[in-house]
């Protein structure tokens, strides 16, 4: 007994991950942990999304299951789950069968290196960041088998396009990364890494976030990146594989229900998926905003306070809108929950200023606070653009980034090579 | 059969060994069902990837029967109907409509009405292109113009209520003028919706003119020749968009139009964009022309004189006006009797769906999806 209780806590004083410290618990519980963060992410993202996109468009958005609409996303869950399973008489069964369950095992799968803290991550793999890539590329093979299987035109057509939209943004992207690759082998040694882990401590090290490094080279490599991450996810303005207008829905044209809700789970942690990418190799990770310099006590203390504030202010936000239902008997129920809600959130946010606590949450914050921005992002890029056409999307993926990222490359070396023989020879 | 089929194949030398991967052209059926075909519409593609070889439009899914429905109603009765084909511009089809048996019965509209009808007659050509336009953005992809052309769309309909009760099928006209004076207030509302609008068309235009995606796809998207434009009866913007300067209400003009002073919008390329400069310009205009009918409304009576039973004299009459899709035209032949012999309805979109082939031919997938977008078609209208 005292052994077991021995294994679980041993690993708690450690400063590794539970991958790296060898703890099956609590791999397992990181495990359980993700997994539970990223469906409750995936269900705020889809609320969140119909809010955001509809105030944009000057409209209110779901407003009658919950108050304004909050259970919104669970009530759709459950319609979806009892959906009658719908199957094409002439799909192919077994493939149309797997192909969600490939992408979502793809989507799901790259958490396992994604770092939230420096021990929070399940595992720091020496290979991070191309076992990021390698596994989120896999769910293209999910796409032609949904789009394949059907065996319908639409699906056949979305999948045709999709799968090659993502192999070809994958080359500007790869070489996106590798130009920040690169910036993590300066320092003193010249080794450079492709941990997860290891890549957000360079930055550190370094002194400032990839995105500003050798200015404006950094930046040019994030740009690529980030629109290769949205013609990756398959979103808008590259949503040419589910393009609504044109192929009804692309290649889960023939997925109804718990298929094809497996389908949306997985487009929306994918997108998760690659904006973490984005956010460990060019913002800093889990770093909170200068972390160099303004690093005394004081600045320390500040910082730490902001996840508390920012639930609190959450919280606000739910009582000032629960003070502001309509006075009627019909809503009573809504402001209490509402209410209710805020009051939950202002609790978590006041668990959140004890310091042992907020010490520990910080670094999740902050990367969480960051992937929330490229969501926000996503959401504004599908309330403005038109969609590009396809042959314009393969041009664009072509000719435009693909030269760009070999360019920066070929900057980024020649910089980093002449800095360290010129400056630290 | 399959046996001697294969026994045979190994003697005859001649025949093409099947490839291991063949290229078939791909037909697809877009529609009846389809979220951007504008309704019920059917388009048979043939394609090869991605690139369309050629396609058929199937159209009747919306049929009603109009025109054999006038042969069955007094002049009065059918009226309505009218504005049931193109729905979205309920008003000019029953200006048309009303218009041409005026024009068989030989009386005019006082100037009043002429005044009201073509102020809600232009207002209902802004409608129906914010209409066209929202819904072409969001065939290209662009969600949120929609709803800005709705919110602003709703103002309109608004006028149309206050005036006569229905938001969309108004049934404003009467033949021989209006059954309704307008409400207190009405030339008010008129002014306040044209200063509210006249900043949302550069709102619109701020959102499409020069972004970067909209421009690639419709620059060069449809193109279409002025000569095939004639050749295929082709009428309205998409008329002027390839340089065409022929617009009904200066070329033959009708109600009052020749009063007021406006300008006629072209294009160059007659590609999707230009249309759709066309169109943006065309609201423009539009404004122009409410402005100076309703600074000049002028006082009287609102109705002709006018039988209550309607028994034209025998004979036939064609009266085309210039609807928001393009050229609406009439055909009534008339027997003596209080019903129609024959109405025959020129409609624009059925006329300009038949250049959907021709603007078609060698682009892509989406590209047919934005040309169906700017050629503006009514199915109400194209099936009757």
């Amino acid at each position: 007994m005292g052994q077991i209780i021995q294994y679980i806590t041993s690993y708690l004083g450690s400063n590794q991950t539970p991958g790296a410290a060898g703890n099956m618990f609590w791999a397992l519980v990181y495990i359980m942990l993700v997994f539970v963060g990223l469906s409750i992410a995936v269900i705020a993202m889809n609320w969140l999304e119909r809010k955001i996109l509809a105030h944009m468009q000057v409209r209110l958005g779901p407003m009658r299951v919950g108050p304004h609409g909050l259970l919104q996303p669970i009530a759709d869950a459950i319609k979806l789950l009892l959906k009658e399973d719908i199957m094409p008489a002439e799909a192919d069964g077994l493939i149309f069968w797997t192909a969600p369950f490939v992408v979502v095992l793809a989507a799901f799968t790259v958490f396992v290196v994604v770092p939230f803290g420096p021990t929070h991550a399940i595992t720091d793999m020496n290979i991070g960041i191309l076992f990021m890539l390698g596994v989120s590329s896999l769910s293209v093979l999910g796409i032609v088998m949904a789009g394949w299987a059907s065996n319908s035109h639409y699906p056949l057509i979305g999948a045709l396009r999709s799968s090659a939209q993502m192999v070809s943004y994958e080359v500007a992207m790869g070489l996106a990364v590798v130009s920040a690759i690169l910036m993590t082998s300066l320092n003193a040694e010249g080794t450079g890494t492709l941990s997860m882990i290891g890549i957000v401590q360079a930055q550190l090290a370094q002194g400032e976030w990839f995105i500003f490094k050798f200015f404006p080279l950094g930046l040019i490599a994030f740009f690529i990146f980030a629109v290769a991450m949205v013609a990756e996810t398959n979103r808008a303005p590259f949503d040419l594989a589910e393009a609504e207008s044109e192929l009804t829905a692309g290649f889960h044209t023939e997925y109804s229900g718990f298929r094809w809700s497996l389908f949306f789970l997985a487009e929306y942690s994918a997108m998760i998926a690659v904006s973490s990418i984005a956010v460990t190799l060019w913002l800093g990770g889990w770093l909170r905003p200068f972390p160099n310099l303004l690093h005394n006590s004081t600045w320390d203390l500040g910082f730490s306070l902001f996840p508390g504030v920012t639930f609190l202010l959450l919280a606000a936000m739910c009582f000032y809108n629960a003070a502001r239902m309509p006075k009627h008997p019909l809503f009573r129920i809504q402001t209490i929950g509402l209410a209710g809600f805020g009051a939950v959130l202002g609790l978590i946010g006041l668990v959140l200023f004890y310091p042992p606590v907020s010490g520990r949450i910080q670094d999740i914050f902050w990367f969480s606070a960051k992937v929330a921005g490229f969501m926000y992002l996503y959401i504004w890029y599908r309330g403005t653009f038109p969609r590009y056409r396809f042959d314009q999307l393969m041009r664009m993926g072509w000719k435009v980034l693909l030269p760009l990222g070999l360019g920066v490359l070929i900057l980024t070396a020649s910089v980093a090579l002449l800095q360290q023989t010129l400056w630290h020879p | 059969m399959t046996d001697s089929n294969s026994s045979l194949s190994n003697l005859d030398l001649e025949t093409p060994e099947k490839p291991f991967l063949d290229s078939n052209e791909l037909v697809i059926n877009m529609g009846p069902q389809h979220p951007a075909t504008h309704g019920v519409l059917r388009v048979i593609l043939r394609l090869d990837g991605e690139k369309v070889l050629g396609l058929e439009c199937v159209i009747g899914y919306l049929h009603r029967g109009v025109e054999k429905i006038g042969e069955h109603r007094t002049y009065t009765m059918f009226n309505p109907y009218v504005d049931r084909m193109d729905y979205v511009a309920a008003v000019s089809n029953g200006l048309g409509y009303c218009e041409t048996v005026e024009k068989l019965l030989n009386v005019e509209a006082p100037p009043r009405a002429q005044h009201v009808r073509v102020i809600l007659t232009e207002l209902n050509r802004i409608a129906s292109h914010q209409l066209w336009l929202g819904t072409h953005a969001l065939d290209i992809g662009a969600i949120t113009p929609l709803f800005y052309t709705f919110r602003d769309r709703e103002e309109i309909l608004k006028i149309y209520e206050k005036y006569c009760g229905a938001r969309l099928t108004t049934h404003a006209f009467r033949i021989g003028g209006l059954q309704y004076e307008t409400y207190a207030g009405f030339e008010k509302d008129v002014k306040n919706f044209l200063a509210f609008f006249r900043p949302k068309i550069d709102e619109y235009e701020e959102l499409l003119t020069t972004n970067r995606i909209w421009v690639e796809r419709t620059k060069n998207v449809g193109a279409i020749s002025a000569q095939d434009c004639i050749a295929l009866g082709v009428t309205g913007p998409v008329l002027r968009a390839s340089g065409v300067k022929w617009d009904l209400r200066k070329a033959k003009p009708y109600a009052n139009y020749k009063n007021f002073d406006f300008d006629i919008p072209t294009g160059e390329n007659g590609d999707t964009y230009d249309r759709y400069l066309v169109r943006m310009a065309e609201m423009r205009q539009s404004v122009r022309i409410i402005q100076q009918a309703v600074d000049a409304l002028p006082e009287g009576p609102i109705m002709a004189k006018v039988p209550k039973v309607m028994k034209p004299p025998a004979g036939e009459v064609y009266h085309s006006i210039e609807a928001p899709k393009g050229e609406l035209g009439y055909f009534i032949v008339s027997d003596a009797s209080t019903q129609p012999y024959r109405v025959r309805v020129r409609p624009p979109s059925f006329v300009n769906l038949q250049a959907l082939d021709v603007m078609c031919r060698g682009q892509l997938v989406a590209d047919v999806i934005a040309v169906i977008g700017t050629l503006d078609i009514v199915l109400g209208e194209v099936d009757r």
